[in-house]
């Protein structure tokens, strides 16, 4: 088949692989009828995820048709139209018991190497450095899904790819993103990062009862999608003062809730973004947290600061002295997306909300390396790429 | 005096010779009878001492063996340094005699308390504890495991074990080097649902024993299962070998071995991506070197 490999630092290659097998009883093989590029995608190819290997298929948010079931898989049958969940729980253990599935403690193989990384390990994770199980992707014709009776949700028909894609991933993310919050009626979430998940962060904290959605970013096109489509008000990072603005925004209290819908490749000036480039670029410092400080320095006292944005390591010159002292609550993780597929499949279906206006591309499968440069790049004012494998 | 009381006294020596050749390179190099400065090349030397020193001072005492292999060589390089002493006709010819011979004694002592070290390591007696949280009852548990033809499926240094009849079994395990060792078993404490004991009987490769135990947890629907192994591998060149029988790091092992044993008997499986496809000659990946370098480090 045909699949997107990681060959290196910015360089990816669609190549010809064998296809997948069914290696335990609770797998199965779906056929991916869509398959999009992600933010955390780009971590990769971008170098800032240990534990890659040339070779490793990409891909974490994908759909298609179920062509093959393991004997442990009952609920699903050949045929059947799903969505997989990017994160890989089993359903039977202590965190899958509190729907807590992105911290499942039987799905990643190597589990070892995330403990000398991080304490504890956390689950598998689809096309996602070795380090989170080394699982093969789904930017590929087609793939794996092991625990296939607990992650894939069916779709009926009706429904079209890209309304129910991003259920594998962004839109849950950008709920729980919201969520993580605990808005109260009226309250002021600002959001940095107008990217995929930046947006579905913004609608979901209109649908947990907001009264007012902040964004912040510097590319226009993505401002400009905050605003129309996500009804944001808008900071353009790059013409004024973000502290100073939110300030005067907020009667000098400070948004009640602050979302770091960016992560470790943050943008920032001044010396202190100069600092974190250096650093990263010697491997002192993994992330570069520079849309995090802001988010802590921003916050009201006794606030929430909600963090989506995927970070890898270490990091430096964290405000630590203003999260104790104004009592700021971190919340944080990786998205126990299983959690959100029913309840946000409803809201679909219901017409509270369509995912596919987060889509400004579509290309074949085999048109991956021009997708990632261009998603990279923000060429041609890209947001979100779908590719499709059939084509 | 134990090997390993000495192994700390020549640590304190290379404490106390490495701060008189970082703070006093020239004294030190007048005494023993060179008149060239090398100030130096004599403070680099002070900083290996130190580093042997404090190493050799806060190891383990199971871990002390590198340490003075470190001193050896570092004998091997002030041999060496003061060989190349005597070809200078400025320095002071029987001072460096002197010196030398200094050398040479601790040398020896080095040597032979190295290779004692290296024996008494390899021969002495292991044992490993860790614990893990199942979401299983410990009747469960305790029946999967009390087959112990189950074993293998997740510790997977065991070849096969078969049971010979009632509480004996029959044990091959993966040995270092491709070799099997292997070992009759015989259980010694059996507390249905509560605990398992077995140990070698007489004539087993390398003595070893296990135990066990299934404690229902106080606050979650999980049992606390905790296990013990141990083995004593033979003295001698063999022991040393067997001394990996569980790998380069036990500790590892028995975790990875008790974590595939609560993903068997949670999930039904172990999870894996071996067989998978990638754009690469081998499905598999050198990560599973990888965490094996990792944790043996
Ligand atoms: N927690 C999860 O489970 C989860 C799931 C998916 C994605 N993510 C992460 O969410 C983050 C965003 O993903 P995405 O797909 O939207 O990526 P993206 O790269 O498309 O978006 C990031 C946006 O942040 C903007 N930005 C950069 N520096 C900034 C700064 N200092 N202040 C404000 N904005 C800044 C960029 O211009 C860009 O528009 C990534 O880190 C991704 O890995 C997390
Ligand atoms: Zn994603
Ligand atoms: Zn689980």
């Amino acid at each position: 088949m045909k699949a997107n490999c990681w060959c290196g630092i910015g360089e990816v290659q669609v190549m010809d692989v064998p296809d997948p097998q069914i290696l335990n009883p609770r797998d199965c093989i779906v056929k991916i009828s869509s398959t999009a590029i992600c933010g955390s995608d780009l971590h990769l190819y971008d170098g800032y995820v240990p534990t890659m290997q040339a070779g490793d298929v990409l891909g974490h948010e994908f759909m298609g048709e179920v062509v093959e079931t393991g004997r442990g898989v009952n609920n699903l049958k050949v045929g059947d139209r799903v969505v997989v969940p990017f994160p890989i729980a089993c359903g039977n253990c202590y965190f899958c018991d509190k729907q807590m599935f992105s911290l499942c403690e039987n799905s990643n193989p190597n589990a070892a190497i995330a403990e000398k990384m991080w304490g504890h390990s956390p689950c598998g994770i689809f096309g996602y450095s070795h380090m989170t199980g080394g699982y093969a992707g789904g930017q590929a014709e087609y793939a794996r899904v092991p625990f296939a009776d607990v992650g894939p949700i069916k779709i009926e028909d009706g429904l079209s790819d890209e309304q129910v894609l991003f259920l594998s991933d962004i839109f849950p993310t950008g709920y729980m993103a919201a969520e993580q919050c605990n808005i109260q009626p009226g309250d002021t979430v600002a959001v940095w990062g107008c990217g995929p998940v930046g947006q579905f962060t913004i609608k979901s904290a209109w649908l947990l009862g907001a009264g007012r959605v902040i964004a912040i970013d510097d590319v226009p096109e993505r401002l400009q999608m905050a605003s129309e489509e996500g009804g944001a008000e808008v900071i353009n990072r790059n013409e004024v003062d973000v502290l100073e603005v939110l300030k005067e925004m907020t009667a000098g209290r400070g948004p009640d809730a602050t979302i770091d819908a960016v992560g470790m490749e943050a943008n920032a000036h001044g010396l202190l973004g100069a600092y974190d480039r250096i650093k990263q670029a010697m491997r002192l410092e993994t992330d570069r947290p520079a849309a995090f400080r802001e988010c802590i320095m921003a916050c009201r006292n006794g606030g929430t600061v909600s963090v989506p944005g995927v970070y890898g390591g270490f990091v430096d010159k964290i405000p630590l002295g203003s999260i104790m002292n104004r009592s700021l609550t971190i919340k944080t993780g990786q998205t126990h997306v299983h959690r959100y597929l029913r309840p946000l499949l409803e809201r679909i279906k219901k017409g509270e909300i369509d995912p596919s206006f987060v889509i400004t591309h579509t290309m074949p499968l085999t048109d991956a390396a021009e997708g990632y440069k261009m998603f990279r790049d923000h060429d041609d004012e890209c947001i979100k790429i779908v590719l499709k494998p059939g084509q | 005096m134990k090997q390993q009381d000495l192994a700390r006294a020549l640590g304190w020596f290379s404490i106390g010779l490495g701060v008189a050749e970082l703070l006093a390179p020239r004294k030190l190099e007048k005494a023993i009878g060179v008149r060239k400065r090398h100030t130096g090349l004599t403070r680099s030397y002070g900083l290996r001492e130190l580093t042997a020193g404090i190493g050799l001072l806060t190891a383990e005492e199971k871990n002390l063996s590198p340490w003075m292999w470190s001193r050896v060589a570092g004998d091997v390089l002030d041999l060496a340094s003061l060989g190349s002493g005597f070809s200078s006709d400025r320095n002071n010819k029987s001072k460096l005699t002197f010196a030398t011979a200094a050398v040479l004694g601790v040398t020896v002592a080095d040597v032979l308390c190295s290779m004692k070290l290296a024996e008494d390591e390899a021969s002495s007696t292991r044992s490993v504890r860790h614990s893990v949280s199942i979401r299983k009852s410990p009747e469960e548990l305790y029946q999967f495991w009390r087959n112990f033809e189950n074993l293998p499926k997740f510790m997977y240094h065991l070849h096969s074990v078969k049971v010979t009849g009632g509480n004996r079994s029959h044990w091959i395990a993966k040995g270092p080097a491709k070799m099997k060792v292997e070992w009759e078993a015989e259980i010694v404490d059996d507390q249905p649902n509560h605990l398992i004991s077995w140990q070698s009987l007489p004539g087993a490769d390398v003595d070893n024993w296990g135990t066990i135990k299934f404690e229902p947890a106080q606050h979650t629907k999980e049992t606390i299962v905790e296990v013990e192994l141990g083995y004593a591998p033979p003295a001698g060149a063999m022991g040393a070998l067997m001394a990996k029988l569980f790998g380069e790091a036990p500790e590892q092992t028995v975790k990875d071995d008790l974590r595939r044993f609560k993903q068997l008997m949670e999930t039904g499986e172990i999870p894996t991506i071996q067989g998978q496809p990638a754009g690469r000659a081998t499905s598999t990946t050198k990560y599973e070197n990888y965490v094996r370098d990792l944790v043996s480090a």
